[in-house]
């Protein structure tokens, strides 16, 4: 029977070496998730070590200045670390060394994930090892070297397109061939069951605190929810507790690259057609054989050919959407929230910040949207220097 | 009796594995013809995916070549059709889900029957995900192949009970090859399905492959080959026939 549907998507497309070990992960998440020691252990950390709750930020600047819509700025970028995504990391190395395990291996696309895993990895005292394609370890040369320092390997996969995708691959193959005393820390909400549900689940914290923290500040639930999809993680989080609130609208932003009509570009629900890869069914870039597009996008975090199980989900039901954001739409916002607000993006979260700007100025003052700020841009500002003609070096 | 079944009549079947279109379709026409005639029993055909996550470096690579020289799926399907009648053996695709899905599975699987292919591999689709093939395979009566893993354990029993064609026993390099290992996965497999077993333990060299078979009902040669396009190109025919050839003197 196939488990971890969303609708028709998701799945365990795996070969058959890693079921027994996903269905362990599966029955270990599914104990500890209610153990309360393993709970208290993780809050501790998301406190602690992570910094939680992040803030909820008032962009009154950038407010005024598109003049409609009340702004948020959920900052994730002030995590530990400097993204959303040491929430799944530490829920998933804690799991991990309760399982036994003494090494984890990730994958990276910016850098985001591996510098999180890594970092966890050196705290709780576990072997680490992250495959990153060798196209982002030359864009985001500046993690690679945080990741060595933070005693992690890091193998820059040279198969492909070089990119995310092949980074899942590579550590897909490194899973398979040595699954006894490693778990693969996957950062999205994507891949097989449970990993998408795991992530959401580990994710889902930042959705609970925009609303506790808006309703504190406004006493009412927002009117949009938006955040940049890649595999979707940080959407994902910031959406789950509001997809039972049917007022509140979720808008995805997606990677169009160089635009949704030129193939360099990384938008899945825009372009992708129905398909079975990475261990899930879901919405991928592909051709009329099933071979995956080789996708682009100026951000390394996004540039990923499928979407999670779940947004598939969200999309075919209407209850969230997903938007096309180009690369060149993407830099203006990193530069026009650096100038407003003096908030660096990362380019991904820049994604979603040039969508807000789209359409604030078209809402109500009274209405309210909150942006998800997944990371800080600091590793982006050589690239971003670049792309504007300006040859710095990092 | 099936196909499938039949080529383990004749002794340990050999079983070995080609991209389809490395380094182009004329070659993997010969390849079938003459690899028919030196020993194959059954022939694995590769069709070629962008992002093959349960292969090694030498099959990443021969799928790129043959998806760089143009080869799509129809081409293969063609090919085979049009040698079919002077290949000796049961053939089987071997290839991912995704471009078996995207095709359309019943179209792949209705193709598959009319260009006298008798079963298909699918290494990212384990036993709780076959119904996404099985109803198609039944169809057109096609074998949909089960595969056991050194880590299978107990799973074995559960994926044996229900398997067709053929176990496909895989190895991993974090497990021992072990002789006395196979046997003991083969005989838990017939424990519960009278089915033979093959098994794809990287074997290349015709002393493991004679070690190998002992446990086995047959054995798997998949990247051996594979090197061997590799480095000969178009000029790989004999050697391909003289390494086939020698593979299953040494298992008979």
């Amino acid at each position: 029977m196939s488990k971890g549907k969303f609708g028709i998507h998701g799945g365990q497309f795996v070969p058959e070496t890693l079921m027994n070990t996903i269905n362990e992960f599966e029955e270990a998440y599914n104990h500890y998730k209610n153990d309360p020691e393993f709970v208290s252990e993780l809050d501790t950390l998301m406190r602690e070590y992570a910094g939680r709750p992040s803030r909820l930020y008032y962009a009154e600047k950038m407010t005024k200045d598109l003049g409609g819509a009340k702004i948020y700025l959920k900052r994730e970028d002030l995590n530990h670390t400097g993204s959303h995504k040491l929430n799944n990391c530490l829920g998933q190395c804690l799991l991990a060394k309760k399982m036994g395990k003494t090494r984890v291996i990730a994958e990276t696309g910016a850098g985001q994930h591996g510098v999180a895993t890594a970092t966890v990895a050196a705290l709780l005292g576990l072997e680490c090892e992250i495959f990153m394609g060798k196209e982002d370890t030359i864009r985001q040369a500046l993690n690679v070297y945080r990741m060595k320092l933070l005693g992690a390997k890091v193998n820059a996969v040279e198969t492909g397109t070089m990119t995310l995708k092949d980074a899942v691959n590579e550590a897909m193959r490194e899973w398979t061939n040595r699954v006894s005393d490693t778990h693969y820390v996957l950062g999205s909400v994507m891949g097989p069951h449970p990993f998408p549900t795991v992530v959401r689940d580990f994710q889902s914290v930042i959705g609970k605190e925009i609303k506790a923290q808006l309703m504190e500040k406004e006493g009412k639930l927002p009117d949009v929810v938006m955040a940049c999809v890649g595999g979707g993680s940080n959407a994902m989080g910031a959406f789950y507790e509001f997809i039972k609130d049917e007022s509140v609208a979720l808008i995805g932003c997606e990677a169009a690259g160089l635009g949704v009509d030129n193939p360099k570009n990384a938008a899945t629900i825009a372009n992708g057609t129905l398909g079975i890869f990475h261990g899930m069914k879901s919405y991928f870039c592909q051709n009329e054989y099933g071979q995956i597009a080789p996708v682009y996008s100026i951000s390394a975090g996004l540039d990923y050919p499928g979407i999670g199980p779940e947004h598939a989900n969200l999309s075919d039901t209407g209850r969230a959407t997903y938007v096309p954001v180009t690369d060149e739409e993407a830099v203006s916002a990193f530069e026009y929230l650096s100038k407003t607000e003096g908030i660096i993006p990362a380019i991904e979260s820049s994604h979603a910040v040039a969508h807000c700007i789209k359409i604030a100025p078209t809402m109500d003052k009274d209405k309210i949207i909150v942006v998800n700020l997944s990371g800080r841009g600091d590793k982006d500002v050589a690239a971003i220097a670049r792309y504007r003609g300006e040859d710095i070096y990092e | 009796m099936s196909d499938i079944k039949k080529a383990f009549e004749n002794g340990k079947a050999l079983i070995p594995f080609v991209t389809a279109g490395d380094p182009d379709l004329a070659v993997t026409q010969k390849l079938l013809i003459e690899m028919s005639k030196c020993g194959a029993d059954i022939i694995e055909i590769g069709i070629p995916f962008s992002d093959p996550i349960a292969e090694g470096v030498a099959i990443q690579e021969a799928d790129l070549r043959s998806l760089a020289a143009g080869t799509t799926t129809d081409k293969i399907f063609n090919a085979v059709k049009e040698v079919r009648s002077d290949i000796k053996c049961a053939l089987a695709i071997m290839t991912y889900m995704n471009p078996i899905f995207v095709y359309g599975t019943d179209k792949f699987m209705s193709k598959c029957s009319e260009c006298g292919i008798s079963a298909v591999i699918v290494p990212d689709t384990p036993f709780e995900e076959k119904s996404e093939l099985s109803v198609a395979c039944d169809k057109y009566g096609i074998e949909l192949i089960s595969m056991i893993s050194p880590t299978s354990n107990d799973r074995i029993k559960m994926i044996s009970k229900e398997a067709q064609g053929f176990v496909y026993c895989i190895s991993s390099t974090e497990a021992s090859a072990k002789a006395v290992d196979i046997g003991k996965t083969v005989s838990l497999v017939k424990s519960v399905n009278d089915i033979p077993c093959a098994i794809d333990f990287d074997i290349s060299t015709a002393q493991q492959a004679k070690e190998m078979a002992q446990s086995a009902d047959g054995i798997i040669v998949s990247s051996a080959i594979v090197k061997i396009v590799a480095k000969y190109g178009k000029d790989c025919i004999a050697p391909v026939c003289d390494y086939v050839k020698s593979m299953k003197e040494a298992i008979s």
